[in-house]
């Protein structure tokens, strides 16, 4: 087992040296190192939170949808905008609708036509969908930079000060934010494992043909899972949105979710919830102790870790395990 | 066994599942041509025929996959079109299925649990907080599963993921999954396929006892002709998608047509 994985064993002890080397060497205060290590993993459950989306319609239906970006930019617009003339929750409320309802749409307009053709043409229809939405988001909700404001103090605040020499600043924001993506990743694992309808879900991943012939519907089930990504999309569309602004650069975040669903593994929810703590932790870290080195050493202009991180990590990944961490190994018969 | 069959004769009522006329065709290929034959309720019913007969095609007609140009399809007396195979599963026709066709994520429990999705009536919501109803709905789901577990002697392998287990017993699973839906008609396609002896007998046996016990009307595919002799009341014969042959083991064995499909006459 160990010697046939060798190079993944290799890449994790990579990774965990990397993360203990600042404090292990001193190069850091500790309550600094703790600073950078919340900020990282409170990147990272959001970034788990897009990459989810990705790995929900992947699993029910074997489709790569492109379009899980752009349906947090359009939510976080619907949201953004709407919250203009009414309160904040029942806009969330609104927004939700419309994400069901556009899952509905998806299913009957584009996939149910598709059905049993390859996966490419169904990633190809997913681009268009993300086209679409792009232009049609713009159109109706205006293409500026919106903020959405969830009424809470964005000015950092110092924790633990008794603890650490300094204290550990912290968002209160970010702090918030990171608990409602905890919140809604267990609310999700729960609804796959203990539910019925979770069990329908799960079973349509693993073999449409055979669900059908218990009596599960397959065009209801596809509704219900493009919902719940519309959902997951408008939870991160609504925390980056008000971490960033509403704005077209919001659909990049999804970018971001790729590498994670490499990490992670396409087919696994708890895989993206894990990549994303690794490439959160990851890029910061390396961002703040790795980057300065890089910096001097070869006498370079930035550091700029932060960027490619992610990229370069999920592409060591596609070269010693192509599935990633949870994925399910494919094993085609040639 | 004739005795077996002698004493379940007297248990096979009136026509349940009627075909008429039915022919499939895949662009210019002709997988059925104007097959007719009914199943009556209680009985073991056998469709064979050498590989490509279009067994399978047939199954599937009946299971809603594949939608019949011609012909028309009677069950419970009421004609139907274009079924999704879910509708047919719905109205009470279970399968299983050639090779392996499992929920492999899951385990052995929650496999045959997903039987009983389409019985499960409450919403997302209580589901979702396992209050009231929903708790209730769940555990006596579990009970009836329980039952199916005991009787395909599958006890102790509940916990198991069921990529895990032998081939054999993931067959059993399959069979449990199908009997869980608490079917009126089971289809099994080729339920003795890649089975050694011992694992052949096994399956005989419960597809018998499922028949005795829970009176399922029971339509198989078999390739294997022994078997089917032995536990079917009546054979239909397809060969290059027609019916050349239709009746019990004993008459289906001397018929010439049956006996030229499988001994390979040119046609």
């Amino acid at each position: 087992m160990l010697k046939k994985n060798w190079p993944v064993a290799l890449l994790g002890v990579a990774l965990l040296v990397g993360l203990a080397l600042p404090l292990a060497t001193g190069a850091s205060a500790p309550g600094f190192y703790i600073e950078v290590l919340l900020g990282g993993l409170m990147t990272g459950v959001l970034y788990s939170l897009v990459a989810m989306g990705f790995a929900l319609i992947f699993k029910a239906s074997g489709v790569f949808n492109f379009a899980q970006g752009t349906m947090v930019l359009f939510a976080a617009l619907a949201v953004a905008r709407m919250a203009e003339r009414m309160p904040l929750w029942a806009a969330i409320l609104l927004a939700m609708a419309i994400m069901v309802v556009l899952a509905f749409l998806i299913e009957r307009i584009v996939l149910r036509p598709l059905v049993n053709q390859e996966g490419v043409a169904l990633l190809m229809a997913t681009l268009g969908v993300t086209y679409f939405l792009d232009g049609f988001g713009q159109i109706v909700w205006g293409s500026d930079v919106y903020e959405i404001n969830l009424g809470i103090a964005k000015e950092p605040v110092m924790i633990l000060q008794n603890v650490f020499e300094g204290g550990i600043l912290v968002n209160k924001e970010d702090f918030v934010a990171a608990l409602i993506a905890t919140m809604l990743v267990v609310a999700l694992a729960i609804f796959f494992q203990k539910t019925p309808t979770g069990r329908a879900l799960r079973a349509v991943a693993d073999d449409h043909q055979a669900a059908q012939s218990i009596g599960i519907p397959l065009n209801r089930i596809w509704v219900i899972v493009w919902s719940v990504a519309g959902f997951v999309a408008l939870v991160a569309g609504v925390i980056w949105g008000s971490k960033l602004g509403v704005q077209f650069s919001l659909s990049q975040v999804a970018l971001k979710a790729l590498p994670v669903v490499i990490l992670g593994g396409f087919t696994s929810v708890t895989g993206s919830i894990v990549g994303g703590l690794i490439i959160g932790v990851g890029e910061k870290m390396s961002e703040v102790f790795l980057g300065p080195i890089l910096v001097k050493t070869f006498d370079l202009a930035g550091g700029g870790i932060e960027n490619w991180f992610a990229y370069v990590l999920a592409l060591l990944f596609l070269l010693v395990r192509p599935e990633g961490l949870f994925g399910e190994k494919l094993i085609d018969r040639v | 066994m004739t005795g077996k069959s002698n004493g379940r004769a007297g248990r096979i009522g009136g026509v349940i599942l009627a075909l008429e006329g039915v022919s499939l065709a895949f662009g210019g290929v002709k997988a059925l041509s104007d097959i007719s034959f009914d199943v009556r309720e209680h009985e073991v019913r056998a469709i064979i025929g050498p590989n490509g007969a279009g067994k399978s095609s047939m199954l599937n007609v009946i299971n809603g996959v594949y939608h019949p140009q011609h012909g028309t399809i009677r069950y419970l007396g009421r004609e139907y079109h274009d079924m999704d195979p879910h509708e047919v599963a719905v109205s009470g026709i279970a399968r299983t299925f050639q090779g392996l066709a499992l929920f492999r994520g899951m385990t052995v429990l929650d496999n045959i649990m997903a039987g009983r999705n389409l019985k499960m009536r409450t919403n997302i919501l209580f589901q979702a907080l396992r209050v009231g109803p929903a708790l209730r709905e769940e555990i006596e789901h579990r009970a009836f599963v329980e039952g199916i577990i005991d009787f395909l002697e599958i006890q102790a392998y509940r916990m198991m993921p069921v990529g895990r287990l032998p081939y054999g017993l993931q067959k059993r699973v399959d069979l449990a999954r199908a009997l869980a839906t608490e079917p009126r008609i089971l289809l099994l396609d080729e339920p003795m396929a890649g089975m050694n002896l011992e694992e052949k007998q096994d399956m005989c046996r419960f597809i018998l006892d499922v028949n005795d016990q829970f009176g399922t009307t029971i339509v198989l595919i078999e390739h294997d002709m022994s078997v089917v002799m032995d536990i079917s009341d009546r054979v239909v014969v397809l060969d290059y998608g027609k019916k050349i042959g239709d009746g019990t083991p004993g008459e289906v064995r001397v018929n010439q047509a049956v006996v030229d499909a499988y001994l390979g006459v040119s046609h």
